[in-house]
């Protein structure tokens, strides 16, 4: 419970840090609620809308209501996905107002001291340093490895976690070792034509747990006449810290990461998570407060593309032979990719161009699967509800592979199919590692 | 000041428990906000309770309850209208209508559909649409409202030209009234003159005398074939007289609406799908029927646009692109809204013939007030939306805004319009509606009122203005 002391500071922070143009920017039309998928999933619940949202922080920030813990929970209840700002015709952003108030709202709660440690841990001792990505994703390729895995599955060690996290753990990708993480090298140079020089945003969790998946992304990229370089000193984007109310954090890791790739010259920076990109393309308002770092920001938001955009841009679909055995293939889009980034017909146009595959567009692929970042973790019935509708639909389309552009997206479809008891017959796999099974003569 | 003290409200609360379950009513700080607002803009008031009950005896059974403890009921399907109609000004409890969602029946032999008032516009119309049938009332928000508040407002929309309005597609209701009782009024006819007609007295009362609970509407069969093109025009009046010209050569399209340019780069700025930002106004007209009879149709228009000083005239195509425009179209009361934090929109609606007269009006009004009014609407049926781009916060703006507004409905009155054509009373014009309908006019309407919701308990604060608004200009 929040205490009345917290409720006037919120207050006053609300009133004081809150783009208050903003939020009159929204008018209540409600032309956002058909897109908003807690909405519809709670039986059209205004409070878990983006409007009702914007009215709560409003109505704080007026002055109009207290904020309590109803409020926080609704504000916690919200994906992000960030569907709603496509089909405002007002232009409201969305995204941008919920990290504010998810900042203030962080600030000041009172957390156990295991929270508070574990929050610690997490975002200040684990995502932001690269080394110890690897060694905790390095552990659980050691747990896989072993055997432990399916020790530890056996004896029902998992059965004590939540349903969606045991299940999760069954469907984690294979982690390369460490030794082999650490020996990639840092250039690789462009196949046939030379077209451009780009930087890889390796990602913390696409460079450790979904290690192979860059790999088919630096493996496409230097097909289609890229020089690919992965700038050191790079780190995870701020996303998961953004998210959850540490924009103090994402600003940091922002600096350093616009600092590595000024270093690497690249023509465009490259990224294969859209939950990423939405991030790093997300740079120049997280830092228009500071003169000194805001035109850096803007010049790497410039160069910022997914890997399917400057595939198709380069006509990779085009000069190379795509083919796969018969098969039914969808697509589900990463909502940051297609909302925050507006890429959603390239992936398809790529999908397409395989021989051999029946591409069938899924229904409602561009609302939200429930992954949503850490959103499953901490939300794990709607996480979970969202999730089994998505099912329903995929199963509809009949694909033995379901493809996505986010490793989140990418781990739920995984649990999906998994909740569904479909491993056997369907497969859930990033885009990349599709592209590059699919390509002929290798 | 709270409407019922605390004891009061606790066992209000309970009632209301114990007729539509612990899960249906709301009494939060946040769950109260939500409901505490619509689309109107510079109105917000928190209900006490909100309750959803999930049926119709429910909902009687609420009003019965209310009536007896003098609660003002504020009925909400989902929040979309433009005149203040779902904010509870005077407390009490909102009803919420989400759980009466259901269609029920689709009756292909009588080409009705009967639905519960919940249920989303869009969804019957392409319900419908699949079984080559149609429902042509299209408000602009048909993909988000529901077909309860149409019913309450007697929603337009674009297609109202050719078409007519809801009320012109309802054939039978279900009605709870504030003393508890369900009554049925029409039926599956086309000819009923048995009593009063109490089913179009309901529809567009705004809440104000009943809360609708099922409706049964008509359906007609789905044209053939719809062509789309766009006339541009570097003459707004021109635009205006367009309009008038294709009415007068016996020429009735589906949809003619009318954007001035103000509106046109807000909705391309919004939807990116290559309108000319570079015309002072848009006309955007839809024929539908055979195919023959549209190519001719719009040939004819084509010409007709041109002989007014169209500087271009475009066709739509294909029926993606069509779509394209029609919905970029819908947006453009909220697009505009990404101009200003404040966006005030009226409804003044003026015989066809009178279009150019009521354009060239609203530029001097707004000339004269010094306020920025951009004019998209309806232009085919009469209905403009002129809206005001302002900020709240200006105190003095807002209320040079009053008094550009208040001229342009003397002005509507004037040319033999009205004040508002599809968007309602409700608070914002209710000051204004005796200018309508005269002193005799107004005691007719509340003697109804009287008779149905003696205790005053429906919607309460609105289509009766507290205080009539004086005339400022005297009719010549």
């Amino acid at each position: 419970m929040m205490t009345s002391s917290e409720k006037k500071t919120i207050q006053k922070e609300f009133k004081e840090e809150m783009d208050y143009d903003e939020l009159l920017n929204c008018m209540r039309c409600g032309f956002c609620l058909p897109s908003c998928p807690t909405y519809i999933e709670t039986g059209h619940q205004e409070k878990h809308s983006p409007r009702g949202r914007i009215a709560l922080m409003k109505g704080v920030a007026d002055g109009l209501i207290e904020p309590d813990d109803d409020l926080a929970h609704s504000l916690d209840v919200c994906l992000g996905c960030r569907a709603c700002e496509p089909v405002c015709p007002s232009g409201v952003q969305y995204g941008h107002l919920l990290e504010d108030a998810r900042t203030i709202l962080q600030r000041n709660k009172r957390q156990t001291v295991g929270v508070k440690m574990l929050r610690k841990g997490i975002f200040d001792e684990l995502f932001p340093r690269q080394d110890r990505m690897e060694k905790v994703t390095g552990l659980i390729g050691f747990y896989q490895r072993s055997g432990l895995s399916k020790v530890a599955r056996k004896v029902g060690f998992m059965n004590l976690f939540p349903e969606s996290m045991a299940t999760m753990e069954k469907v984690l990708p294979e982690v390369p070792k460490r030794s082999v993480m650490k020996q990639r090298p840092r250039f690789f140079e462009h196949e046939g034509e030379k077209k451009a020089t780009v930087a890889l945003f390796a990602g913390c969790l696409m460079d450790t747990m979904f290690f192979d998946t860059n790999n088919a992304t630096i493996k496409l990229l230097r097909k289609a006449g890229c020089d690919v370089l992965i700038p050191e000193n790079q780190l995870c984007c701020g996303a998961l810290h953004g998210h959850n109310g540490e924009l103090e954090k994402s600003k940091q890791l922002a600096k350093q990461n616009i600092e590595a790739f000024e270093a690497a010259e690249a023509d465009y920076i490259i990224t294969n998570a859209g939950g990423c990109s939405a991030f790093l393309i997300d740079y120049d308002h997280l830092l228009k407060d500071e003169p000194e770092w805001s035109e850096r920001a803007k010049h790497f938001v410039g160069k910022l593309k997914d890997i399917s955009r400057i595939l198709v841009e380069l006509d990779f679909q085009k000069t190379h032979r795509l083919q796969l055995p018969d098969q039914i293939i969808t697509y589900q889009d990463s909502c940051h990719l297609r909302n925050v980034m507006k890429t959603f017909n390239e992936p398809r146009i790529l999908l397409k161009a395989i021989e051999g595959v029946h591409f069938v567009e899924l229904e409602g692929a561009d609302t939200c699967c429930g992954s949503a970042g850490d959103y499953n973790i901490v939300q794990p019935e709607m996480a979970m509800q969202i999730l089994d509708h998505k099912m329903e639909k995929v199963a509809d389309t009949c694909a033995q592979i379901i493809v996505t552009a986010n490793p989140g997206c990418l781990l739920e479809m995984k649990l999906g199919v998994e909740r569904a008891h479909k491993s056997n017959e369907v497969r859930a796999m990033h885009i990349a590692d599709v592209l590059v099974e699919a390509l002929v003569n290798e | 000041m709270p409407l019922h003290s605390e004891k009061r409200l606790n066992k209000l609360k309970a009632q209301l428990i114990e007729i539509a379950g612990n899960e249906n009513v709301d009494d939060t700080t946040s769950g109260r906000l939500v409901y505490s607002y619509d689309a109107t803009p510079n109105f917000q008031a928190l209900p006490e309770i909100v309750v959803a009950p999930r049926t119709a005896e429910e909902v009687a059974a609420i009003l019965k309850l209310c009536g007896e403890t003098s609660t003002p009921v504020y009925t909400r399907g989902s929040g979309t209208n433009l005149c203040a109609d779902t904010c509870p000004l005077k407390g009490g409890i909102v009803l919420l209508m989400k759980h009466l969602n259901k269609i029920l029946e689709l009756d292909r032999e009588n080409l009705t559909i009967t639905v519960q008032p919940g249920t989303i516009t869009k969804e019957i119309s392409d319900l419908v649409e699949k079984d080559d049938l149609f429902y042509p009332p299209d408000p602009s928000s048909m993909k988000i409202s529901t077909i309860g508040g149409n019913l309450a407002e007697n929603s337009g929309g674009l297609r109202g030209l050719k078409y007519g309005v809801t009320k012109d597609y309802v054939m039978a209701l279900q009605v709870a009234l504030p003393n508890g009782e369900l009554i049925r009024t029409g039926g599956k006819l086309t000819k009923d003159v048995a009593g009063y007609d109490l089913t179009h007295l309901f529809v567009g009362s705004e809440g104000t005398l009943g809360v609708i609970t099922e409706a049964t509407l008509k359906l007609i069969p789905k044209p053939e074939s719809q062509k789309t093109i766009l006339a541009l025009y570097q003459d707004i009046e021109a635009a205006g007289r367009s309009v008038s010209a294709i009415i007068a050569h016996k020429m009735i399209p589906v949809t003619l609406e009318f954007l001035d340019q103000d509106t046109i780069k807000a909705v391309e700025d919004f939807a990116h799908i290559g309108l000319p930002t570079n015309v002072k106004a848009i006309l955007l007209i839809v024929q539908d029927g055979p195919k023959e009879i549209v190519d001719r149709d719009i040939h004819k228009i084509a010409e007709i646009c041109r002989g007014e000083q169209a500087v271009d005239v475009r066709l739509a195509s294909s029926a993606e692109e069509a779509e394209e425009l029609a919905t970029a179209r819908r947006s453009a009361l909220s697009a505009l809204a990404r101009l200003k934090p404040t966006t005030i929109l009226e409804d003044a609606t003026v015989p066809r013939s009178e279009i150019a007269a009521m354009v060239r009006a609203i530029a001097e009004v707004a000339q004269k007030y010094q306020v920025r009014i951009s004019t998209f609407g309806h232009a085919g049926d009469g209905n403009l939306h002129p809206t005001c781009l302002t900020d709240a916060r200006d105190e003095d703006e807002m209320n040079r805004v009053e008094e550009a507004f208040a001229e342009i409905f003397e002005k509507a009155i004037e040319l033999g319009g009205t004040l508002t054509g599809e968007h309602g009373v409700g608070v914002t014009k209710a000051p204004y509606l005796e200018w309508k309908l005269g002193k005799a006019g107004m005691e007719v309407m509340r003697g109804i009122k009287q008779a149905i919701d003696p205790n005053g308990i429906m919607n309460p604060g609105k289509v009766f203005a507290d205080k009539a608004k004086q005339r400022m200009v005297t009719v010549k």
